[in-house]
């Protein structure tokens, strides 16, 4: 029902968290495999909301339905989003065909970041992703070198990848690397011509040296991969209240009122996405059946 | 410096914590060896008479593709082990083993390294206790990677 309050108003209401608004598709690449990176800007003028790196945005893809993305992108880096899709549904399918030019639904940023910009310096932080799960750390991973390139702690990477030629943003670990960091990509299954270790990702973990007193450990991918890392980064000392997971659910409607996303006590949209290991996420990585 | 067996064997990490007496024990049926890259260590098929400690460099267990080429299975580094044919029947290499780099290793002669354990049943079962702990690592690695995990799509971040 329309209000008369509505009616009456000659100034539009600033859109609330459950409207999107409408953003062109500036750019798009397609990365390795089904994944595209899709980079956005507002249609209508207005700057991108400040995010965290860890937080997500709903995009929509009109007339078929929306979905919970990760930012892909440094925030604040440029005016525009990046935002990396795999294409598995109908949703993501749409966004990943969406041409340049196209105009997408967006709302958004929701939940928890990894926090990076708030570390102390000094102590290691390891980092460890899973196929597109390095897509939420994309940004936080770029603060980081910064971080180590400023003498304010070391960061370790450690991607994983089907295959070598599935290994998402090669570019940016090669950047990485060159500037300094710790940057080890491991694949599942390697041919002649690759040059880095073969095997899952905590394999890598008890040799990594990193120093485990103070240190923090960012982990995102398939969840059965993050229970592995996180007890074995645990096994290697690392308290595990610092060792932060990002947890992915139904997310529909962002701000912790629908319900759908649900695990356990958390709202994952709100209360997550990225979580503590130790004392939230051990306990929750164990239910089964949702 | 030049490294003897012994030396090696000190500190290496695979036989960290053993009890007194296996390092001279695996000492006496071991020596140095050394790989170029694409040199073999382990053949598929042959009699696995020889396990390596690595030393220095990597190695790829790997299987060849009848269509050509290798796949490799897994990489191996400083501080491990390569082969595990070598503790249980038929005795064979099941997978090739090739050096991706200069490898420097002690090959250990297993016939006299199982006469000697048989001689010294307590060390026997510290190192196969040992060697335990790594094939339950590399049994639950291989569980992780057959799950495939990174081509799963309900769990995955998007």
């Amino acid at each position: 029902m329309t209000s008369r309050a509505e009616l009456s108003s000659s100034t539009p209401a600033a859109p609330g968290p459950l409207t999107p608004r409408p953003y062109r598709v500036t750019g798009r690449k397609a990365e390795v495999g089904d994944v595209v990176t899709l980079s956005l800007e507002p249609c209508d003028g207005h700057l991108v909301p400040p995010s965290a790196h860890g937080q997500f945005n709903m995009v929509t893809a009109f007339g078929v339905g929306e979905v919970a993305v990760s930012i892909a992108g440094d925030p604040d880096d440029s005016g525009h989003l990046e935002h990396s899709v795999r294409d598995v549904g109908a949703v993501t399918h749409a966004l990943c065909t969406a041409p340049v030019g196209a105009v997408v639904g967006l709302r958004g940023p929701f939940g928890t970041g990894w926090g990076v910009e708030h570390l102390p310096d000094g102590p290691d932080v390891v980092v460890v992703a899973g196929g597109i799960g390095l897509a939420p750390l994309r940004g936080a991973v770029g603060e980081l070198v910064r971080r180590e390139r400023e003498g304010r702690g070391r960061v370790f990477v450690v991607a994983g990848a089907r295959s070598p030629d599935q290994v998402l943003y090669a570019d940016d670990l090669d950047r990485w690397r060159r500037a300094g960091s710790s940057v080890v990509v491991t694949v599942d299954l390697g041919s002649t011509g690759w040059e880095g270790p073969v095997g899952v990702v905590t394999t890598l973990l008890p040799e990594l040296p990193f120093d485990p007193a103070g240190a923090w450990a960012l982990t995102c991918g398939p969840e059965i991969m993050m229970r592995f890392v996180a007890r074995a980064l645990v096994d290697r000392g690392v308290d595990p209240r610092r060792v932060l997971v990002s947890l992915e659910r139904n997310m529909q409607c962002g701000v912790g009122l629908c319900g759908h996303c649900q695990l356990g006590p958390l709202l994952v949209c709100r209360d997550g996405p990225v979580v503590p290991y130790g004392g939230t996420a051990d306990r929750l990585l164990l239910e089964r059946g949702r | 410096m030049s490294h003897t067996v012994e030396t090696v064997l000190r500190s290496h990490p695979f036989l960290a914590g053993l009890p007194e007496g296996t390092t001279e024990l695996i000492a006496a049926c071991s020596s140095l060896a050394t790989f170029e890259p694409g040199q073999l260590l382990l053949s598929e098929g042959e009699a696995a008479d020889t396990v390596f400690l690595l030393h220095h460099g990597q190695v790829a267990v790997e299987v060849h593709r009848p269509a050509g080429g290798s796949l490799w299975i897994e990489t191996v580094g400083s501080g491990h082990l390569v082969g595990l044919s070598w503790a249980s029947s038929p005795f064979r290499w099941q997978f090739d083993a090739r050096a991706l780099e200069p490898v420097s290793a002690v090959a250990i002669d297993v016939g006299e390294l199982r006469a000697g354990l048989g001689r010294h049943p307590d060390l026997g079962f510290a190192l196969l206790d040992r060697l335990m702990g790594r094939l339950v690592d590399r049994l639950q690695s291989t569980r992780l990677r057959l799950l495939d995990l990174h081509a799963l799509g309900d769990d995955q971040p998007r």
